[in-house]
């Protein structure tokens, strides 16, 4: 496709209805505005220490994968703010809404955490907020549901298509072509139209240069691999973003297998899905052979995306970055695990990561060092695990 | 490119007429009652007809046209069934022009040349496609261009004159100008259009422009001439008369000739200067 805004190679665009073009094009002067002006940099900054508590740390497993070649670190944006890495390109977001003279924002929101960060920025900046939920997901993510309310957000239930992610998307976009005068949309991944690609990754890029820094401190030397969850890609991108152009480390992002690769029930856009157009740019996008939109499917709603951010698409198709799949099953045991070997309790998105990253850590002959992006905690899944759980040993035992 | 909407627009003038064009979901709510449905619009006396092919994620589209789209997919429509429909419909009326309305996918989908050639094959005069803005139109222009089809562009009320230049430059057949902010929808009602903003693009050499979103009443469509427009397009409000009657296809044909029959005589200037539209 040739690309004439925001390309990622042949990957990217600006694919929208006409009259978002000009709102686009005012974000994209915003964000260029505030990337060259120091005050912005030091307020996020400020922010993010104070507020969200950045540093985060990368901490070194004790017990998980002690019996491979692997040492693996952890990059903790469990511990931000809000409890995932969501929070850092939120708050980038919103004082690019202030910066403009917005004052209201909206957002989408998969499994919750991208509407608790926009919600927290909304009662932070004294902002109206509304956050458009899939009905699907307000069921399986309810905590977070409780959590935007208290915090003054405003959830709207969407109940077209699956009632997923790709749905509360569609309605924000809705939204915002009819409300742009005063509104910004605070696209919650590294998806979109240009430039929601480039303004997400750069407000998540300080996950990548931490870890970056911290693994030197801690190990003298790059790691061998970053793994990375990926439904729209924001946490994998703003990890990957400061080893991409460190050759000698892997990249490795973890789509939602859901049942299977074999079924038509995943998320594995870039394994399974072909280069279309959905939600503003030229990307993997899983639909059938007439360019209908497939739904997706994933215990985690934060990955049960149809479609990939444009970048990802570009790291996949240069052969940068690889991308695998892991089923709902391995990322249940992944979140046991992890829970039980060093009494962290992920975020289903991350457990994806994690078991990818100890599959890998098995077969490793020599010794290696990981960096996994543990993006996001798991107290909002706890009631979706024990039901998988318990419904897995109902089947068993029958 | 076929000449039809040249012919058409040249016609109305002579008679001091606007354009009313009806808005229908191709395959809604089946292809067969889809077929009859058009024949009722033409017989209701529209100018043109605009089409939609149903799509699964239409962003730039209210509840109304949403749930059109779902009743054809339910019911089976693919672009290939509709592509056999409107070659059907061609075959019978030579002469009204054909828009069709889709989103991006839907093109990329079997391949763009594809779609163009099918769509040139079928007796299309224009596409019009919602996720493509100027900005990013390059390839399916070109795509348009050597398969004979115009390619229309929408031009929003939120414009500068750089941006309306473009469309202007770009849009062929007709300017789909929008009558407000937002997604399709007749609850939320047209807003009287700039006229300053119509003359701007036709000095700028653009189309006759058509007013859509937002129309579902004669008083619109008066609206809409009376600043300049040379047309109206009317979606949601057709659309909604064929979800309202559902199961009943005798019912929905007489509320649509009835419907057509109201706008297409608010176009007729002596009409509503007497003031008995």
């Amino acid at each position: 496709m040739e690309i004439t805004k925001g390309a990622f190679g042949e990957f990217g665009g600006m694919f929208v209805p006409e009259i978002l073009v000009p709102t686009l094009l005012e974000l994209e002067k915003a964000f260029e505005d505030a990337q060259a002006d120091p005050a912005f940099a030091a307020e996020l900054d400020g922010l993010l220490k104070e507020y969200a508590g950045r540093e985060t740390p990368l901490y070194r497993c004790r017990n998980l994968c002690s019996d491979t070649n692997v040492k693996i670190y952890l990059k903790r944006e469990d511990l931000l703010h809000g409890g995932a890495h969501k929070t850092n390109q939120v708050l980038g977001q919103a004082l690019l809404s202030r910066r403009m003279g917005k004052k209201k924002l909206i957002a989408e929101t998969g499994a919750g955490q991208h509407g608790v960060a926009t919600a927290l920025a909304g009662a932070l900046f004294n902002m109206e907020t509304k956050v458009y939920m899939g009905s699907k997901d307000m069921a399986r993510q309810a905590p977070n549901v409780f959590r935007m309310r208290l915090m003054g957000a405003e959830v709207t239930p969407v109940e077209t298509g699956g009632c997923g992610l790709k749905d509360a998307i569609n309605e924000a976009m809705r939204d915002w072509s009819a409300n742009y005068a005063d509104t910004h949309y605070i696209l919650g991944t590294a998806a979109g139209p240009h430039p929601f690609p480039t303004i997400v990754r750069e407000f998540q890029r300080v996950i990548g240069r931490e870890a970056k820094r911290q693994i030197l401190e801690a190990e003298g030397r790059l790691p061998d691999a970053v793994f990375a969850c990926v439904g729209g890609g924001s946490n994998a991108i703003g990890i990957f973003a400061d080893f991409i152009d460190e050759p000698s480390v892997k990249l490795v992002g973890v789509e939602p297998g859901g049942h299977g690769l074999h079924t038509d029930k995943h998320g594995a856009t870039i394994e399974k899905g072909r280069p279309g157009i959905l939600h503003g740019s030229y990307s993997y996008v899983l639909q059938d052979e007439n360019g209908q939109i497939h739904e997706s499917h994933s215990i985690s709603a934060g990955l049960d995306y149809p479609g990939v951010g444009a970048q990802h698409s570009h790291l996949y198709s240069t052969g940068r970055a690889e991308y695998a799949g892991v089923t709902d099953n391995e990322a249940v045991e992944a979140f046991s695990l992890l829970s039980k070997s060093e009494g962290i309790i992920p975020a289903l998105e991350s457990a994806h990561a994690i078991a990818k990253a100890v599959e890998h850590a098995k077969n490793e002959k020599e010794s290696k060092i990981y960096i996994v992006n543990l993006s996001g905690r798991g107290d909002k899944d706890l009631e979706q695990v024990m039901s998988f759980i318990k419904n897995k040993e109902a089947i068993s035992h029958e | 490119m076929s000449d039809r909407y040249v012919k058409l627009f040249d016609e109305l003038k002579k008679n001091s007429q606007g354009a009313f064009i009806p808005f229908v979901m191709l395959g809604d709510p089946g292809m067969e009652e889809c077929e009859a449905i058009i024949e009722t619009l033409i017989e209701g006396g529209a100018d043109a007809l605009e089409l939609g092919i149903p799509f699964s994620d239409p962003t730039a589209d209210g509840p109304v046209i949403q749930a059109a789209a779902n009743r054809a997919l339910e019911k089976g429509a693919t672009p290939d069934c509709c592509f056999d429909l409107l070659a059907k419909i061609r075959k019978k009326h030579t002469c009204i022009p054909m828009g069709l309305l889709v989103y991006a996918n839907l093109v990329l989908g079997r391949g763009a040349e594809r779609f163009y050639r099918r769509a040139s094959e079928s007796g299309v005069d224009s596409v019009l496609v919602a996720d493509v803005p100027v900005i990013s139109s390059r390839r399916f222009v070109r795509y348009a261009q050597e398969n004979g089809i115009a390619p229309v562009f929408v031009a929003p009320p939120n414009a500068d004159d750089g941006q309306l230049l473009e469309i202007a430059s770009l849009t062929k057949g007709y300017t789909y100008f929008l009558g407000r902010a937002g997604v399709t929808g007749a609850d939320r009602e047209m807003e009287a259009p700039l006229s300053a903003r119509i003359s701007f693009l036709k000095d700028a050499g653009a189309p006759p422009v058509v007013v859509g979103f937002g129309i579902s009443r004669p008083e619109h469509v008066r609206l809409a001439l009376e600043a300049g427009a040379d047309g109206a397009i009317s979606g949601s409000a057709t659309v909604a008369l064929i979800a309202a009657n559902l199961g009943d296809a005798k019912k929905t044909r007489g509320e649509l000739l009835k419907f057509v029959k109201d706008l297409k005589a608010a176009t007729r200037n002596e009409l509503y200067v007497r003031g008995t539209a």
